[in-house]
C-alpha cells in the first residue's frame, strides 16, 4: 500500500543537518552550554561576585531602577522635625482619586505655622502616582521621591501610610530648604 | 561472630545512612545546579531562626529540603476510590525499598582492618578483615539487576491501583520504557562482566585498581567508552528522569503513576527517584570509574609510576577510599542533573524507538566487538 503523506508544509519547516539528526554531537554541545554557563557562574559565586541575573527585591535594588521614577510620597520637615504642612487641603481637594486624609490641628502659639496636620494619610491602594498634590501644595510640603512605598500586604487596610511613614524622609541637606539644621530634625516627636 | 555482626551493623548505618543524606541533599543539588545554570540563584527563603534571637540561618537554602519533608507530612492524605487499596498502599514501598536494597552489594571502600584502625580492639578482632561492602555477594551484579527490576513493578502497580486513567497511563508507560531499557542496561553491562571475569561487584572494583598502557587508570570507561555512555543513558532512562521522563510527563500525564498520591506517599516516590540518582551515581562509579580506586593509589598509599612511592597509614587509606567513593559518586549524580537541565523531553514513540532501534543494536555491537577482542587476545597469549 502507498502511504500519501498529507501534511501541509510549511515555508520555514524546520530541517536538520545529518549532523544535527546524528543527535549525539548536538546533545555534547548542549551539554557543553549549559555547563559553560554553569561554571562560568559558580566560578562568580566563588570569587564573591554574583553569578545570577537576579535581584533579590526588597534588599536590593536595581541600578537600572527608572531615574524618574517617583512612586512614594513624603512630607518635608522643618528644621525642628515638624511637617511643613499647613493642612491647607488643597492636595486632598486636587487628588483625582480622593486618597489624602487631612485632619487639621491648631497651635496658636506658633505664629509660622498655626495650622498642622494632626493626621495626613494616604491610601496607596488607590493612589494613581499623578502627583497633582505636590503640583497644587503652596508650602512645598509634599513631595515624591524616586521610590516605592512598602506596597504588598494581606489587605486593603494596611495599604494606609500615615504620619510616621510620611515622615521618614529626613535628609540632613536639602538643596530646596537650605536654612541650618539644628540637631532638632533627629529628635522630632515624628519619627517612626 | 559478633565482631562480623557490629561491623555489618557499622557498614548498614553507614551505607543507610550516605543514602538518605544523598537523598536529601540532591534535592538541593538539583535546584541550586539548575539555578545557577540558567543565571538564577536558586531557593533560598526557607531559614531556621535560633530561639531567642533574631540570628536566621539561611545556609544558602539547605533548609529547603526540611521545608519540603514538612509540607509533605502535614499535606493532606487524599485516597481515591480504589478497588485495590493494598495494592495503593505498597506501592510507593515496592518502589522505595529495592532502591535501597541495591546499595548492598556495592563496595564503598576498600579493605577495613578494625583492628589496625582501632589497636585497643586488635585482640578482640584477632587479624580479621572486611571489605567495605554490605554483602560480599558473587552474584552482586546479578542482585543489581534483579532489585533494579523491582521498581518495575512498583510503578506499575501504583499506576494500577489508582483507578485513574492518567495513571494507568504513566503506569503502562513506565512498564514498557523500563523494561525495554533494562535490557539495555544488562547487555552494555554484558561487555564489561566479560572484560573483567566477575560478576562480583567487589572483584570488579579490584580488578580496576592498577594501570593501563602504563598511565592510564584501569577503569571500565577506559575499557568500555561506549558501554559507559550507553549505561548512563539507559540508566538515566530506567530512573525516569528527563529527557526520558514519559512515565510522569506532566504536560501529558499530569504527573503520570503517582498522580493520585498526596503527602508523604508521593515524596516517598520522589525521595525514591533521589536515592535512585545516588545509585545510579554509585553503579557508574563502581563498574566504569574505579569505585573507591584513586590512579596510582593501593591499600598501602600511593605508587606513581615513576617509582615514587608514598606510603599513608591505614585510617588514611580507609577515609580516602571512602571519600573518594563519595566525590566520584556526587560527580556522577552532577552529571545526571546537569542532562536533566539541559535536554528537552523524548516523545514517547521516540524513547522507544530509541531504546530498542538505537541502543540495543550499539549494545550489542558493542558486545560482539568486546568478544572478538577478548578472544583475539586470549588466542595470542
Amino acid at each position: 500500500m502507498k502511504i500519501v503523506d498529507r501534511r501541509k508544509r510549511y515555508w520555514n519547516e524546520p530541517t536538520l543537518t545529518l549532523w544535527e539528526r546524528a543527535y549525539l554531537p548536538e546533545i555534547m554541545r548542549g551539554l557543553g552550554i549549559t555547563s559553560r554557563v554553569f561554571l562560568r557562574n559558580m566560578w562568580r559565586w566563588m570569587t564573591g561576585r554574583k553569578g545570577a541575573l537576579t535581584t533579590y527585591y526588597p534588599e536590593e535594588r536595581r541600578a537600572d531602577y527608572a531615574p524618574l521614577n517617583r512612586g512614594k510620597h513624603v512630607l518635608v520637615q522643618r528644621a525642628d522635625g515638624r511637617p511643613q504642612c499647613v493642612a491647607c487641603n488643597l492636595c486632598a481637594t486636587v487628588c483625582p482619586a480622593k486618597v489624602i486624609e487631612i485632619e487639621i490641628g491648631v497651635d496658636p502659639a506658633d505664629d509660622a505655622h498655626p495650622t498642622y496636620p494632626v493626621r495626613f494619610e494616604i491610601d496607596y491602594s488607590r493612589c494613581v502616582f499623578c502627583g497633582l498634590c505636590v503640583e497644587a501644595c503652596p508650602e512645598d510640603a509634599i513631595r515624591m521621591l524616586p521610590d516605592t512605598p512598602g506596597l504588598p500586604s494581606y489587605d486593603r487596610e494596611r495599604m494606609w501610610l500615615g504620619l510616621d511613614e510620611l515622615l521618614g524622609w529626613n535628609p540632613q541637606r536639602d538643596a530646596a530648604k537650605p536654612y541650618a539644621v539644628r540637631g532638632a530634625a533627629t529628635t522630632g516627636a515624628h519619627r517612626p | 561472630m559478633t565482631q562480623d555482626l557490629s561491623v555489618s551493623l557499622v557498614f548498614i548505618v553507614y551505607a543507610m545512612g550516605m543514602l538518605i543524606t544523598f537523598g536529601t541533599v540532591l534535592t538541593w543539588v538539583e535546584r541550586k545546579q539548575a539555578a545557577v545554570m540558567s543565571d538564577r540563584i536558586g531557593a533560598n527563603r526557607a531559614y531556621i531562626r535560633i530561639p531567642f534571637t533574631q540570628v536566621k540561618l539561611v545556609w544558602w537554602g539547605l533548609f529547603h529540603g526540611i521545608a519540603d519533608g514538612l509540607k509533605m507530612i502535614l499535606k493532606e492524605n487524599f485516597q481515591p476510590r480504589t478497588y485495590d487499596r493494598v495494592a495503593y498502599a505498597i506501592a510507593p514501598w515496592v518502589v522505595f525499598t529495592p532502591v535501597l536494597l541495591v546499595f548492598a552489594v556495592v563496595p564503598f571502600g576498600g579493605t577495613l582492618d578494625p583492628g589496625r584502625l582501632f589497636p585497643a580492639l586488635a585482640g578482640w578482632f584477632g587479624g580479621r578483615t572486611y571489605p567495605m561492602q554490605i554483602a560480599r555477594l558473587d552474584a552482586g551484579l546479578l542482585i543489581v539487576f534483579a532489585f533494579g527490576g523491582l521498581t518495575i513493578i512498583g510503578s506499575m502497580l501504583a499506576g494500577w491501583s489508582s483507578a485513574n486513567k492518567f495513571s494507568l497511563l504513566g503506569g503502562l508507560r513506565a512498564g514498557s520504557q523500563m523494561i525495554s531499557y533494562e535490557l539495555v542496561m544488562g547487555l552494555t553491562v554484558l561487555g564489561l562482566i566479560m572484560t573483567f571475569g566477575s560478576i562480583d561487584l567487589g572483584a570488579i572494583v579490584r580488578r580496576q585498581s592498577g594501570v593501563v598502557l602504563g598511565w592510564l587508570p584501569a577503569w571500565g570507561i577506559v575499557y568500555q567508552p561506549l558501554g559507559a555512555l550507553l549505561f548512563l543513558t539507559a540508566a538515566v532512562a530506567e530512573n525516569k528522569r528527563i529527557p526520558f521522563d514519559l512515565p510522569e510527563a506532566e504536560s501529558e500525564l499530569i504527573a503520570g503513576f503517582y498522580t493520585e498520591y498526596t503527602s508523604m506517599k508521593m515524596g516517598l516516590f520522589m525521595f525514591a527517584e533521589f536515592i535512585e540518582i545516588a545509585i545510579v551515581g554509585a553503579l557508574f562509579t563502581t563498574l566504569f570509574l574505579g569505585g573507591y580506586n584513586l590512579p596510582y593509589m593501593n591499600d598501602g598509599g600511593f605508587s606513581f609510576p615513576n617509582g615514587t612511592v608514598l606510603a599513608m597509614s591505614h585510617g588514611a587509606v580507609v577515609v580516602t577510599q571512602l571519600l573518594v567513593f563519595l566525590v566520584k559518586v556526587l560527580a556522577v549524580c552532577s552529571f545526571q542533573i546537569l542532562v536533566r537541565w539541559s535536554l528537552p523531553r523524548f516523545r514517547y514513540d521516540q524513547v522507544l524507538a530509541f531504546a530498542w532501534k538505537f541502543m540495543l543494536p550499539i549494545a550489542l555491537a558493542n558486545l560482539v566487538v568486546t568478544a572478538v577482542v577478548l578472544w583475539s587476545h586470549g588466542a595470542a597469549a
